[in-house]
């Protein structure tokens, strides 16, 4: 990877962006379907029901985890989900967080594919649940987070 | 006759509080069986690659590297960085005007040993000289605005190999051998040197944190670190490494850590220069 | 609020794939100031919505557990030249958006 250019790269697009930004969105607009008990839910049952309506979910090796073994950091630790079926949202948790809900993605159109870095306060899975035609289906991946020898 | 006699007798001096210098082996000599060490510890590593650190040999932790890389958390800080260089000082000279080589591309020049003076330069010091020669307050060593200053012209050097001497000169042989002691050291209440850590035994885990060769480990400076949440110059990092085997960190730029910087960085010679760079 | 995304879209075989990293807090609201010992009150985007021109192809719903500085990839189909639009709420009200071109 040549991170010269990269870097460079970002620079010049960040700069179009920020010219063309504008407020295309407003908080009353959004804030009403944000599922804040979901996000509150202390177990992933109640967290599933209130993000995605249901918490019943059948397992799926369809649904690809992408995340380390060993976080090198347990506030950033990167996530990839995608899978091979007709997704209608993907919903990402992690069981062990005090409150399992970590984001939920509507695909509107969007291929079966999300990545993202989240936060994770101890060694748990990462669960990712997949809505299908109308079913829910769920794969995990556990993820180690330790805290370092070095201080970190 | 009177100034013969002393200088006999500084050179007697001289002569007998020096062989401490006359180690055992030369830094070329030194310089070959450490490069070695690692490369029959980890032949599958590619030896441009040791710059970066333990991902040179984690697969795991390189992967959460090189996403983070995507928007890498330094950039903000090279904006900085730049800023600070290109603004003119009170008296309207700039950095450019005292650095060698107008201080773009210059990170790998440093430290470097000074016929001179017969000490070490390093790129912290001469900036906080260059502020100082031009009526500016002299900025703090570890981390803040020297490190983005840092972080701007070690990404203008990004490329150039480190070609560090250290030239035959006694004064540039002491310092060498400091910086080599320093290294292989025990201290601390944990009675551990760094190379108990980064040499014999790199690749070990300590808890979750993998131990880092140290091959290259002085190419990336200043580093990002998730730990810090922000730049660090490589004295903040020796500090750092000090206090965790407890014991006591010396100061920013003092002469141990110019010593050791001197001695690491010469033991990477030959590698690219890949600063500033992100790590745990 | 204004210079708090940053974005990349690429085209590629009719598929775009963004990523974009977005300058915010993410405080959960469960972390305590060091000095004060008082609970750090939570400061997190709640929504994340994305538009290839005037269509809605992706809309997310987050809590404080995104990581700092919150990184987002995702993929539609589109082609070079379209318009993509990436916008934020957070739980306080304020809001960013950008677009982009892709490439």
């Amino acid at each position: 990877m040549n991170r010269r250019t990269l870097l460079k790269r970002t620079l010049a697009v960040s700069a179009v962006g920020v010219a063309a930004s504008a407020g295309l969105l407003t908080p009353g607009q959004v804030l009403a379907a944000y599922p804040k008990g979901a996000f509150e839910a202390k177990d992933t049952a109640g967290a599933l029901s209130g993000a995605v309506g249901s918490s019943s979910f059948e397992d799926s090796g369809d649904i690809k985890i992408k995340a380390p073994d060993i976080a090198e950091n347990g506030s950033v630790v990167p996530v990839t989900i995608s899978t091979g079926m007709a997704a209608e949202s993907i919903t990402i948790l992690a069981d062990s967080n005090n409150s399992p809900l970590v984001g939920s993605f509507n695909l509107q159109g969007a291929e079966p594919f999300v990545s993202t870095r989240i936060k994770m306060g101890k060694t748990g899975n990462v669960l990712a649940v997949v809505k299908s035609g109308g079913k829910l289906y769920a794969n995990k991946k556990e993820v180690k987070v330790t805290i370092g020898g070095c201080g970190g | 006759m009177r100034k013969f006699v002393f200088a006999v007798s500084a050179a007697l001096v001289v002569g007998l509080t020096t062989p401490i210098i006359v180690s055992a082996t030369t830094p070329q000599e030194d310089l070959k069986a450490f490069r070695n060490y690692y490369y029959e510890k980890f032949p599958d590593v590619p030896k441009e690659d040791y710059i970066n650190g333990i991902y040179s040999l984690n697969k795991d932790f390189r992967e959460q590297w090189e996403n983070q890389e995507e928007f890498p958390p330094y950039e903000e800080f090279i904006e900085k960085g730049e800023e600070m260089f290109n603004t003119p000082f009170a008296n309207g000279k700039t950095y450019a005007d005292c650095l060698p080589k107008g201080g773009i591309g210059t990170r790998a020049m440093y430290p470097h040993f000074d016929k001179e003076s017969g000490t070490l330069k390093t790129l912290e010091e001469e900036i906080n000289k260059c502020r100082k020669a031009n009526g500016e307050k002299p900025l703090k060593y570890n981390k803040g605005p020297i490190a983005n200053l840092t972080a701007y012209i070690a990404y203008t050097s990004r490329g150039e190999k480190f070609d560090t001497e250290i030239p035959n000169d006694e004064r540039a042989l002491a310092l060498y051998e400091k910086g080599k002691k320093h290294w292989y050291m025990k201290r601390g209440q944990l009675n551990l040197s760094c190379a108990d850590c980064h040499m014999y035994n790199s690749g070990m885990f300590a808890r979750s944190d993998q131990l880092s060769p140290a091959l290259g480990h002085l190419t990336h400076f200043p580093v990002y670190r998730l730990k810090w949440q922000g730049l660090g110059t490589p004295h903040r990092r020796f500090g750092g490494c000090n206090k965790q085997v407890r014991a006591a960190a010396y100061k920013p730029q003092s002469e141990e850590y110019k010593a050791l910087e001197y001695f690491l960085t010469y033991m990477s010679k030959g590698l690219e220069a890949n600063g500033p760079a992100l790590r745990k | 609020m204004a210079k708090s995304i940053k974005i990349r879209a690429k085209a590629k075989n009719g598929i775009v794939t963004v990523k974009a990293l977005m300058n915010h807090p993410m405080e959960t609201g469960l972390r305590k100031d060091k000095k004060t010992g008082k609970l750090i009150p939570a400061h997190h985007i709640q929504e994340v919505m994305a538009k290839s021109g005037d269509t809605t192809v992706m809309d997310a719903v987050w809590g404080g557990a995104i990581s700092k500085n919150p990184y987002l990839s995702f993929k539609y189909k589109g082609a070079k030249g379209d318009d993509l639009t990436l916008s934020w709420v957070d739980n306080k009200g304020n809001s960013d958006a950008v677009t982009a071109k892709v490439k």
